[in-house]
């Protein structure tokens, strides 16, 4: 029987220390095996065949002559998969239907956007494979497509569902329509709140879609048994939720797959999803090889999820003494081409760092003709933060008060509503806002054209589902494993969690993830929740393995298990009463494992709540080019409140990361679709990530108020990083040079255009 | 990519004009291969043969002569940038070759591919048109010398005919006091394509006057162009603001833009003035430093 | 058509193998001699996670043919440490958590690499441009440039500063 988890206070230097990651050898030895890595003996290539079309109906596809080319062994459509019920499942606000994913995976009766996947094959190799895609005659009725949020929500918008009514309505419409949802969710009476406004700003917002730009393309091998058993080796955020995905759509029992996790190169909410891995099974199920599939850089873009492209109006009222009285906001999101965009959490987390009686949030999401929006760093409130962070800085204008000061004024703490229903449980954002105002360049002075923005984000962070099993090994040292996908250090915080629980060394411990077959069901990697759910798995596994050791010396030295304490590492006697014992190391009970009860091992399963929120702070200094409308970040400072830092490197890093993101949002980073539908930048000369020229060092502030529902106060750290970084920016650019940009990217033509247009007003 | 690709390394130019010659079309010259692997990798061009011109002495090579220096036309960036006699002479040759592409991708790439690429946005170009480099083509009836602006005609086509080859670039020694400069605009740092491109050199007299100048502008118009207007501007001034500002507005007034995924129209057409008038005072600095 | 025979040197060892003409080098060093630590992220020159070096420069191996390979000499990550023993990069990256996911890894210690042997003591705004051939998600590169201007102070032999 486990105790409650105390929150370790005062735990040693390990935890927030900068071990050398357990994975790291290898990955800089280039011998670190990721998704493209694996292949398997008699193995063929697979190859997709996508749509050049941005909506068409599908009339035929005669895959005869690409079957007849020699070194062709398979060649599928959707009709090798069965179709899949239609009903949406889950929670609201990431709900799934198969039978859109089906049909995502594989178009079945329409091609619904340039790279929409409609047949594959695979081959002896590469060249054959694409030279086969060539083969396949595909007969289209091409239909008139919409790309853009507000043109596909207009009644004579071309219709991609006939099925597709919209949902959160009364009464349900009787026409099928592109909004496939209408959700609103409010507080108190946004009205009188409006009433007591001494300043009211409102403006619109656009944002496009932009993509998670992992460097690993998305890349599978997989090979079917003639006994119906299945392996899959792919690199996704998530191993379990592949298996589930993928047996889900071929119709096997999830006992029926196993999947191995590779390496994975980076994925940042975009590979929490399928893609190929029914394909190269279908494909080795046909031909009866391992398939492997491999996308190219290109396919990344067309047809993986970029997040959402969004419309957006947001108000908001403010005293002359600086208090939030009402908010409002409009939320339209581009789903791409199946519904579940992340607006929901947008509105969601749109308002959540302010203390708000009133306030309303309406979210539609609406499909389009672009690939399906995929989860991307928090996702969807970096959108609507863009939208309100800005807001939120006019209003500062408005009353001549200092843009943190008026967030300090306005923060949530415990205690606080939420528009959503339940109150803020945790402090931490205040603490983010104060971090900044004592930094001593917030005061900094600036130069010419330059200027200093402020923003704030919140997210939500996860919990849920995870396994972590320990085992003692002989010799004391421990082999620990999760099935928790790590994506950026988490083998070494898990190692430093165990070392600390259990008082050992860090280097005794061995952490790894292990495939679905060799561990216990874990939710994927995703919303902020490994440090803090698969670590309390991992914690409780150690107090587990603990219980145990106390149990052993305490039948080593005949006393009640009572008597015995664990301390630095060994069982010692609770007190002198109890005998003179020498202390028990993890080394003296392994050693002794075989006469006190066999191999000394644990596995916990976690449904973990509790989670507490990410809260950010950041400002920007910047120099605008006036003359150009370039942009250089002269300094970024981001205070981000993790709960406890485990691995205080990996944590800065994330903040790093996340803000560098942002900046490529803020600035640069778009789709750009020509008239025919079709993406004129699937590629990284012309998708512009930031390079390293571009950015100064970013620096990380952590803020550390810790989580009182985990037992070393992890609240995570991964995703609100990015959430505030866009209005940062802007708002920035606002003070540099006095134009309010209020559409992304803020992109040097965008900005020189909105100075001309100051000019001329002028 | 197909596997029936045939793969030649010759050992002279006139050996590679034939071999392109007798491709009909089909063969394509593999430099720095930065721009012919990514156009057969995206299926835009699918050869028979490949003519890998790396071993050819002359075309790898950089050379003084009587009169200037000659480089080869596969010579890589990098080493066109590590060429201290080269770079002091031609600065804005080097600014252009340190803008193409990464580290990487100019330890390959060579002038001669960019010029024969045809990109108008092409960074070395407008750089070599500034300080009057010549291109020396070899073909079936032998060689022959043309300005590089010449070798342009629209986006990804150039003036050589079937089985010619570009083997080098001359590059005849500028008069003293002479400055040149190359300057792109791009919305990263690097890794970018221009959106707009601007090489200039000018040569001034004791007193500082400007005496002669020409000015060029990338990715404004089908290919880079010379702008006579512009220099008119500096020429007989002492590169002085409002000189300047004129040269600005000739540049605008010159540049025939498109709208495209990398910029639109009124920004490029902006940007000429602006990008051409940093360009000028870059060349004049360093022409003043040779004074 | 028949398959061209190169001869190379890769890490140091004289290897030899077939290739079409279409086949870049990052696909013959991935697919057929099972050299998987350098990576493609793009194959188009854009991302730079299949740097090596050939003949001593710093190139995207998905920019060269495997028959340009013939009589040259080719470094890649597999031949970075000396056996076990990793370079004074490898251990900065590890140090200094110079990667997340670590994909990029490989294409940036080779391009750091070659750096230091141009410059030993570059400045963070030399390191910057030197590597803005290769794109890291992860970082936001600040890791990655102070592991590689720790690296060089160490290859210098200075002390940490």
């Amino acid at each position: 029987m486990l105790k409650k988890t105390e929150v370790a206070m005062n735990p040693s230097e390990l935890i927030g220390s900068r071990p050398v990651r357990p994975d790291g050898v290898p990955k800089v030895m280039g011998l670190a095996q990721y998704g493209a890595d694996y292949e398997l003996p008699g193995m063929l290539w697979g190859k997709v065949l996508r749509s050049p079309h941005a909506h068409a109906r599908i009339i035929s596809i005669d895959t005869s002559r690409a079957k007849a080319l020699p070194g062709v062994k398979a060649v599928m459509t959707a009709a090798d998969m069965p179709d899949q019920a239609f009903a949406y499942q889950g929670p609201e606000r990431v709900q799934l239907n198969f039978w859109h994913m089906t049909r995502n995976v594989m178009a079945r009766e329409k091609v619904l956007f340039v790279g929409h996947p409609l047949a594959a094959v695979a081959a002896t190799s590469q060249a054959i494979a694409a030279a086969a895609l060539d083969l396949i005659d595909v007969q289209y009725e091409v239909l008139p497509h919409v790309i853009n949020v507000e043109e596909a929500m207009r009644a004579d918008a071309p219709v991609l569902f006939d099925n597709l009514f919209t949902r959160g309505v009364e009464p349900v419409p009787d026409k099928p329509s592109n909004v496939t949802r209408i959700n609103e969710i409010k507080a108190g009476d946004i009205d009188s709140g409006f009433a007591k406004a001494d300043e009211v700003v409102q403006m619109s917002f656009t944002t496009e879609p932009v993509h998670q730009g992992y460097i690993e393309p998305h890349a599978a091998l997989a090979r079917w048994g003639a006994d119906g058993q299945c392996e899959v080796w792919s690199s996704s955020q998530g191993h379990f939720v592949v298996r589930a995905y993928t047996a889900k759509l071929l119709g096997l029992n999830v006992s029926d797959v196993v999947v191995h996790p590779a390496e994975i190169g980076g994925g940042f909410g975009g590979k929490t999803v399928i893609y190929l891995e029914p394909l190269a099974l279908t494909l080795s199920r046909l031909s009866g090889h391992p398939v492997k599939m491999v996308m190219s850089r290109e396919e990344v873009f067309q047809a993986t999820g970029p997040t959402s492209g969004s419309s957006m109006t947001v108000k908001m009222g403010v005293t002359r003494d600086g208090k939030i009285v009402a908010a409002d906001g409009v939320f339209k999101f581009q789903a791409g081409a199946f519904p579940g965009s992340p607006v929901m959490n947008a509105a969601m987390c749109a308002f959540s760092v302010y203390d708000l009686e009133n306030a309303r949030a309406v979210s539609y999401d609406v499909v389009c003709n672009r690939p399906k929006a995929a989860a991307y760093r928090a996702p969807g409130s970096p959108i609507a933060a863009f939208a309100v962070e800005s807001v939120v800085d006019e209003l500062a204008r408005r009353i001549g008060m200092d843009p943190l000061e008026l967030r300090l004024k306005n923060a949530v703490k415990a205690g606080s509503p939420t528009i959503w229903g339940p109150k803020h449980a945790h402090d931490g954002f205040r603490e983010t806002i104060e971090a900044l105002m004592n930094h001593p360049a917030y005061k900094a002075p600036l130069g010419p054209n330059q200027g200093r923005g402020v923003a704030s984000g919140f997210w939500f962070n996860g919990g849920g589902e995870s396994t972590a099993t320990l085992h003692v090994n002989e010799d004391g040292s421990i082999a620990l494993a999760t099935g928790s996908m790590d994506v950026g250090g988490s083998r070494a915080s898990m190692a430093i969690m165990a070392a600390e629980t259990l008082g050992v060394p860090y280097e005794s411990v061995r952490s790894t993830v292990a495939d679905t077959a060799s561990i216990g069901y874990n939710f994927l990697t995703g919303g902020s929740r490994i440090t803090y759910a698969t670590g309390m798995a991992v914690v409780q596994a150690c107090q587990k393995v603990i219980e145990d050791m106390r149990a052993r010396a305490a039948m080593i030295w005949d006393v009640d298990i009572e008597s015995v304490v664990w301390q630095n590492g060994a069982a010692r006697p609770a007190d002198p009463s109890v005998g003179d014992f020498a202390p028990l190391t993890l080394k003296d009970i392994a050693a002794k494992r075989a006469v006190t009860g066999g191999p000394i091992v644990a596995e916990v399963a976690v449904n973990a709540g509790g989670q507490a929120p990410g809260f950010s702070t950041q400002f920007c200094d910047l120099e605008v080019d006036p003359e150009t409308g370039a942009v250089k970040i002269l300094r970024y400072v981001a205070a981000q409140d993790v709960g406890r830092a485990i691995h205080r490197s990996y944590v800065e890093g994330q903040i790093e990361g996340g803000v560098v993101q942002g900046i490529g949002w803020a600035l640069n980073e778009t789709y750009i679709y020509n008239d025919r539908g079709q993406l004129e930048n699937p590629g990284f000369l012309d998708y512009r990530v930031p390079v390293a020229s571009d950015l100064p060092m970013i620096e990380a502030v952590i803020v550390e108020v810790p989580n009182p529902n985990h037992p070393f106060g992890v609240k995570g750290v991964g995703e609100v990083n990015i959430v505030p970084v866009m209005a940062a920016v802007g708002n920035a650019i606002r003070d540099a040079v006095g134009v309010r940009m209020t559409a992304l990217p803020m992109s040097p033509p965008a900005i020189l255009a909105a100075l001309d247009a100051e000019a001329v007003s002028a | 990519m197909t596997a029936d690709v045939r793969f030649e390394t010759p050992a002279s130019a006139k050996e590679a004009a034939l071999l392109l010659a007798a491709a009909d079309g089909h063969g394509r010259v593999l430099a720095g291969g930065t721009d012919l692997l990514v156009q057969m990798r995206s299926g835009r061009i699918a050869p028979k043969l490949i003519v890998d011109v790396k071993g050819i002495d002359e075309m790898v090579s950089i050379r003084q002569e009587s009169g200037g220096w000659r480089v080869g036309a596969s010579v890589a960036c990098m080493e066109l940038v590590r060429h201290r006699e080269f770079a002091a002479l031609f600065p804005a040759v080097v600014d252009g070759a340190n803008w193409i592409g990464s580290i990487q991708v100019r330890s390959r790439a060579s002038m001669g591919g960019n010029l024969c690429n045809a990109s108008p946005a092409a960074d070395s170009v407008p750089a070599m048109m500034a300080v009057g480099a010549v291109a020396s083509i070899e073909g079936p009836n032998g060689r022959r010398e043309i300005p590089v602006e010449q070798v342009p005609t629209g986006p990804g086509k150039n003036s050589l005919e079937p089985g010619e080859i570009l083997v080098s670039i001359f590059f005849p020694n500028p008069p003293e006091h002479t400055g040149s400069a190359y300057i792109r605009f791009t919305p990263r740092t690097e890794m970018d394509i221009a959106v707009v491109g601007a090489g200039i050199s000018l040569t001034l007299d004791q007193q500082g006057v400007c005496t002669a100048a020409k000015v060029c502008l990338g990715a404004v118009a089908e290919k880079a162009i010379v702008v006579p207007e512009a220099a008119q501007a500096l020429i007989g001034t002492m590169v002085d603001d409002a000189a300047l500002a004129n040269l600005g507005l000739a540049a605008s007034a010159a540049a025939r833009p498109i709208d495209d995924k990398r910029g639109t129209k009124v920004f490029r057409t902006k940007l000429s003035g602006v990008i051409a008038r940093r360009t000028a005072q870059k060349a004049l600095a360093r022409a003043r430093g040779n004074i | 058509m028949a398959k061209h025979h190169v001869s190379t040197t890769i890490n140091g060892e004289p290897v030899e193998f077939l290739c079409d003409t279409s086949q870049t080098l990052l696909d013959v060093l991935r697919n057929e001699l099972d050299m998987t630590g350098t990576k493609e992220g793009c194959g188009t020159g854009d991302c730079g996670a299949c740097s090596v070096t050939l003949d001593g420069e710093l190139v995207c191996s998905c920019l060269v043919l495997g028959a340009e390979a013939n009589g040259k000499a080719v470094q890649t990550i597999e031949g970075m440490a000396a056996g076990s023993e990793l370079h004074p990069l490898q251990r900065k990256f590890l140090e200094h958590a110079g990667l997340q996911c670590g994909i990029c890894t490989p294409g940036i210690l080779m391009a750091a690499r070659e750096l230091l042997k141009h410059n030993p003591d570059p400045t963070e705004e030399q390191v910057r441009y030197w590597l803005a051939g290769n794109l890291c998600r992860c970082t936001g590169y600040n890791k990655i440039i102070e592991a590689v201007l720790d690296a060089a102070r160490e290859m210098r032999g200075e002390s940490h500063a």
